[in-house]
């Protein structure tokens, strides 16, 4: 089911500095995803998407402008296009150390000190990071890039950074939407970016404990395919996981989409092999648990690079599903639906996945997707029924299993979406909503063309507490904008992503027209700022997946206390005395 | 139309909106189609519709209460349908019943009362419409200042009038026991509550979820009067807590995103309750509510009360106030349904927003140019020349707007004018005879009254006239404490004022608004008003009159000067008091009859010391400085008092001892 990735040949081999640039030369280096597929508004005003990878690409999107405008209160004469190329003398010249690239050359590494390979690997996707490239601003890039193509190329390079004293910075998919690939800006010490795109091969495959051996840095949606083609697949779908890397999900306790059946990362690695300045921390076995004092993966999983590189997991597979169905449900209003995911979470019989959209985000698939032949049947029978079409919001759902249990499955969550109000709403409506999950980040870049900026944050959060922080913090956003001079009002959405017994995930997606700002970014993180708090104060988690990086540092003490804080740095402290995994994430 | 322009008179002064006289609309027009017209407030935009009815289950079923219930009947060993059942009881006692035909009753028949007593009602229409705006915004909490039984009534009436939607008001019992009235109220928005039910658990969980159930539904806005009473001497209240609490709480366990508190500024060119609170300070017990007693208060109707002010406060938004001070994730770790006490935080917080919203309705108390005269005429037992009391109430005038007093003048009116109208207009309480102008004090009204009943006449002439005084106390109060402090320091180092500017304040923090840990802060404030007056000039370490500082200096201390007289009588009453088991209940009687016979024996000139208020405040400040202590035998409370601290603090206050420093230490 994904999306045909272009003729990429992941070199599996010591090879060429041309070929180990190959994915930064299909994928913009100033925007989300692939050069070849964007959104962008035609001679006509129409926006269309470009490419041929998704099936919305090539489609027209006749209503997005007026949900653009009408939404944003911008306009297609206001462009703030993006710078259209590197200019290379940005980039400062690079800190190399010598003696420690004499010794990764005489090992026979590929290392680089290309100022594009460098940008590239200098950000993730946070506002401020795609904002300033955008404008052409290069900041502190790493020195040089070392690819490693196998574990002892790591303990090669690791061993060699600590002899050299050099900063390592792991990269993998370079998704991080928490600062966490910056590089910080007090450190004096040659950046090495340690690109793990590589190691990207499936070891081996178990079939009798259906567990799979895998390089850490393979991407999510080849390791997919890869393993659908043995009859296989992880289930492991995070929104990223386009681009993402397996490495990058242990490091940051990746969320996968269908969570429900698979389990998120750490329900999914039997066993992590990592380097550090210590040397390689691992099991000793593949038993499926073990009562060994506190798990020692707990200290790898969530660790943003800050103690070694994770070259190697060992995941649970599952066969592929025989049968999978997409579903849709219309609430009549948020607090119905949030009831209705809540009462499936207690009954434990959560689809795949379930997802619930507020109105603004149900309001946008509606003009975007133009799904109006279809629409205008629903909403019609849906008015009759008393819907308010300003209220009403949308489940979109994924079964997947055996046939027959699918279809049983089904029945019993439309049962209870009936007890809240809900009504089916058709299997493409569903689809189009996972659709949407992966064209959403192409969208920002389409946006910040024309003055509008915006990101997506996340928290998890007790299920009592759900629509007061979904509303609290959806407010704070608007007051916030309001306070700092943002002309209109901001998009301000959240939406329902995962449910779990105790509580739920919520995201929330932001975005305002910040025409007439003289500082926009600065605006912009003071308003994520101030959500954060707000999501804090309502007692929300400091993050479900995106992880900590630098850019929620701030509030770890406060998640975690100070003894807790305490414990973690006392880990690192231990395992890389020197701060050769410098790049200052998380403690 | 009657409108009112207040001239700041520097900029750090406040601009006041302007007044609208709602009454001339109801002269012009029917009162019985305005009753009956068409009604449809603004509402809040998160409102979730909900009958009377419906409320109750919702207070019911909640888990808070759920959960109270569960607690009470494993502790008490009843069963949970019996604790049920008690709940769902005081719910009902409890519960309003509004409804719009009552309410258009009310907008009837008050319409024809309030025309006959006021000669206006002048309200603001900016603070309308801001409320307007508020109501549709986040949930909204109306605290009315309380002077009047006509408060209530009157916030209902105009909510109505400018269709807004109706609030549901806290009331006490009391009010219900009135046959009908109390059913009537309730239908028009009332809510009753016991006067205490401090360890009652159940009572309180329902009490409080069902406020906060109105609350979070945004039902309707909540009514409260932070003062919890009547303030009988028409000085503000120390404000009350509890019900603050209740209102704040679901905003700091997230419940709602905030909450708008409205401070409402209700004042009255002449109180109805004037010689009845003045009679109760001094010890007839207040007449139980009942029917007949307001059927018997028709008398009032016949009379002119003037013109009544009602001023809408600027919305405060709860976030903002509560921005950096509570730690909403504190709320995190319990369930939001299990009652948590306030931390110390959380009630320091409540404290001093309470305060700050008391002293925004004070600010916005309108000032006659009566409460000028009164307080002159206060000051000069022996009356005054027409001519000088008007040239002196000219010069209050100036020094009460530099102060920032809020002062409804007539615009281009004579001050001589001015002060004859307000003259008329209170003359049950003065005698004016040949120029000569006095409170009615002397003329004792029968002749073989005793002379305890020609003291008790006296003082009831001369409370009613310092309720009129005390409505704008809070405009010279720090000044006036500078004032007193300057002059018994004895001393012009700045520390050695501040130290008895502290003393006096620390002393009198249970008598006036002055909130708590405001210490420095109102320090200079008095310091600046009084330098921008040219009274002092304030140098780095010393504080030094000006040539011409000296009247307004005498002035300001004569304002507090009964006050300070009323705290040495208690003071001097305990330490003569050889009953070493003086109740609590015996305290009142006995500072009564001592100042009494002060009194008669012509030691004590000041009526005021015969005020219970005054001898209450004056004990909780004694309690507070730990002078004396409450003990408990048997059932009674005793007070036990320290009979040398008592005696210095009463030294002190006398400006006997010029150094504080030993009894501070002692204290």
């Amino acid at each position: 089911m994904w999306y045909v990735m272009g003729k990429v040949r992941r070199a599996t081999f010591r090879t060429s500095i041309r070929s180990l640039s190959l994915r930064q030369e299909i994928m913009k280096w100033n925007g989300w995803g692939y050069s070849d597929s964007r959104f962008l508004f035609n001679k006509k005003g129409q926006a269309e998407f470009t490419g041929k990878r998704y099936r919305l690409s090539g489609l027209i999107l006749p209503s997005l402008k007026d949900w653009f405008e009408g939404t944003f209160g911008a306009n297609l004469q206001h462009r703030s296009p993006a710078t259209p190329s590197l200019n290379l003398s940005a980039v400062a010249p690079p800190n190399l150390n010598q003696p420690f690239v004499e010794d990764l050359k005489a090992a026979g590494l590929a290392v680089s000190h290309d100022p594009e390979d460098r940008v590239f690997r200098a950000h993730g996707h946070c506002l401020h990071e795609v904002f300033a490239l955008r404008e052409g601003r290069i900041g502190r890039v790493p020195d040089m890039v070392v690819w490693p193509s196998c574990h002892s190329d790591v303990e090669k390079i690791v061993e060699l950074a600590c002899k050299h004293n050099v900063c390592l910075i792991p990269y993998g998919g370079g998704t991080s939407v928490s600062s966490a690939l910056e590089c910080p800006r007090e450190e004096t010490r040659s950046i090495v970016s340690l690109d793990t795109s590589q190691m990207s091969r499936i070891l081996w495959i178990d079939e009798k404990n259906l567990t799979a051996h895998v390089e850490a840095g393979i991407i999510g949606q080849d390791l997919e395919r890869q393993l659908n083609e043995r009859g296989y697949c992880t289930g492991h779908e995070p929104d990223s996981m386009e681009f993402s890397s397996l490495g990058g999900w242990v490091a940051t306790r990746a969320s996968g989409m269908k969570k429900n059946i698979y389990g998120n990362i750490e329900d999914l690695v039997v066993h992590i092999k990592m380097v550090t300045p210590r040397g390689v921390i691992e099991k000793s076995c593949l038993g499926p648990r073990m009562s060994t004092g506190p798990d020692i993966h707990h200290f790898i999983l969530g660790s943003e690079g800050t103690l070694g590189v994770v070259t190697e997991v060992t995941l649970k597979i599952r066969p592929i599903p025989e049968y999978q169905k997409y579903g849709s449900v219309v609430f009549p209003n948020f607090q119905q639906g949030v009831a209705c995911l809540r009462e499936v979470a207690r009954q434990r019989c959560a689809p795949a996945s379930i997802r619930l959209m507020d109105n603004e985000q149900f309001q946008f698939g509606e003009f975007c997707f133009s799904l109006i032949l279809l629409n205008f049947f629903l909403l019609k029978n849906f008015c009759f029924k008393g819907f308010d079409p300003q209220h009403l919001c949308v489940a979109t759902l994924l079964f997947e299993g055996d046939r027959g249990k699918v279809l049983q499955h089904e029945k019993q969550v439309y049962d209870i979406a009936a007890k809240f109000g809900g009504l089916a709403a058709g299997e493409d409506n569903g689809q189009r909503g996972y659709m949407l999950t992966f064209v959403i980040a192409y969208l920002r870049d389409l946006g910040m063309d024309y003055y509008v900026i915006g990101e997506s944050f996340e928290t998890s959060v007790p299920w009592d507490r759900v629509l007061d922080l979904c509303r609290n913090v959806k407010e704070r956003i608007v007051r916030e904008c309001k306070e700092r001079g943002v002309q209109c009002p901001p998009l301000s959405t959240s939406r329902v992503t995962q449910t779990y017994d105790a509580g739920a995930c919520v995201y929330f997606y932001f975005a305002f027209n910040y025409r007439g700002l003289s500082d926009p970014v600065h605006v912009y993180e003071q308003v994520e700022h101030a959500a954060r708090e707000e999501i804090l104060a309502n007692g929300g988690s400091l993050s479900h997946h995106h992880g900590v990086g630098k850019l929620r540092k701030e509030w770890m003490k406060e998640s975690v206390s100070g003894v807790g804080l305490g414990m973690l740095k006392s880990v690192k402290e231990y395992v890389d005395p020197q701060n050769i995994f410098g790049n200052r994430n998380l403690l | 139309m009657f409108s009112v322009f207040i001239q700041p008179r520097h900029p750090v002064l406040k601009k006041r909106d302007d007044f609208e006289d709602v009454l001339e609309e109801r002269r012009r027009s029917s009162d019985l189609r305005y009753a009956l017209r068409c009604y449809t407030p603004t509402l809040y935009k998160g409102l979730v519709p909900c009958k009377a009815s419906m409320l109750k289950s919702i207070v019911l079923q909640s888990d808070h209460l759920q959960y109270v219930i569960k607690q009470v009947s494993s502790e008490s060993g009843d069963s949970a349908e019996c604790v049920a059942e008690e709940a769902s009881l005081i719910l009902d006692e409890m519960a309003h019943r509004l409804q719009l035909s009552t309410i258009r009753f009310f907008a009837f028949t008050l319409s024809k009362a309030f025309k006959r007593l006021f000669r206006s009602v002048c309200v603001n229409e900016e603070g309308i419409q801001r409320l307007q705006q508020a109501v549709q915004e986040h949930p909204v909490v109306l605290l009315p200042s309380h002077r009047s039984y006509m408060d209530f009534l009157m916030m209902s009436y105009l909510l109505y009038m400018c269709d807004l939607p109706l609030p549901v008001i806290a009331a006490g019992m009391d009010f219900m026991s009135m046959k009908f009235v109390g059913e009537m109220l309730r239908m028009s928005g009332a809510f009753f509550i016991r006067r205490s039910f401090g360890g009652d658990k159940l009572y309180w969980a329902v009490f409080s979820e069902y406020v906060k159930t109105m609350l979070r539904n945004g039902y309707a806005p909540v009514e409260f009067f932070l003062e919890g009473t009547r303030s009988r001497t028409c000085k503000s209240l120390t404000p009350k807590m509890g019900l603050l609490n209740i209102v704040m709480e679901p905003f700091f366990k997230g419940e709602l995103f905030d909450v708008n508190l409205v401070p409402v500024s209700i004042s009255y060119e002449r109180i109805l309750e004037e010689s009845l609170y003045a009679r109760e300070l001094l010890g007839v017990p207040k007449p139980k509510e009942s029917t007949s007693g307001l059927l018997k208060a028709r008398r009032v109707l016949s009379e002119d009360y003037g013109s009544m002010h009602v001023y809408f406060g600027h919305p405060v938004s709860l976030r903002s106030l509560a921005e950096g001070k509570i730690n909403r994730s504190q709320y995190n770790l319990l369930p939001r349904y299990i009652p948590q006490k306030p931390r110390v935080d959380t009630h320091e917080f409540l404290n001093d927003a309470a305060f700050r919203l008391v002293r925004i309705q004070e600010e916005n108390m309108v000032l006659k140019p009566w409460v000028l005269i009164a307080t002159l005429l206060l000051q000069n037992p022996d009356g005054l020349e027409l001519s000088f009391l008007t040239e002196q109430t000219d010069w209050l005038r100036h020094l009460a707007l530099a102060f920032g007093a809020f002062l409804d003048w007539p615009n281009h009116e004579a001050c001589s004018e001015v002060v004859s109208c307000s003259l008329a207009l209170h003359r049950h309480l003065l005698s004016v005879s040949a120029g000569h102008v006095q409170l009615n004090v002397t003329d004792a009204p029968q002749d073989e009254t005793t002379p305890e009943e020609a003291v008790f006449h006296r003082a009831v002439v001369v409370l009613s006239c310092a309720s009129y005084r005390n409505q704008i106390l809070h405009v010279f109060l720090r000044p006036a404490l500078l004032a007193v402090a300057m002059q018994s320091a004895n001393s012009n180092r700045k520390d050695d004022v501040y130290n008895c500017f502290n003393f006096l304040r620390n002393m009198f923090s249970n008598e006036f608004i002055l909130c708590p840990g405001d210490s420095v802060q109102d320090f200079e404030e008095a310091c600046y008003l009084l330098m921008k007056r040219g009274v002092l000039q304030v140098l780095e370490h010393e504080i030094v009159m000006s040539a011409s500082g000296h009247s307004t200096l005498a002035f300001l201390c004569s304002v507090l000067d009964p006050f300070l007289q009323g705290y040495q009588v208690v003071c001097r009453c305990l330490c003569e008091e050889t009953n070493e088991n003086l109740t609590e209940k015996e305290f009142i009687p006995a500072v009564r009859s001592f100042a009494l016979k002060l009194i008669l024996a012509g030691r004590l000139k000041c009526c005021e010391a015969l005020s219970s208020d005054l001898q209450k405040n004056a004990l909780a400040a004694l309690l507070r400085l730990k002078a004396v202590r409450k003990v408990k035998v048997g059932d009674q409370v005793t007070l036990k008092v320290n009979k040398i601290a008592v005696n210095s603090l009463e030294d002190t206050l006398g400006g006997k001892i010029p150094t504080l420093k030993p009894i501070l230490a002692r204290l």
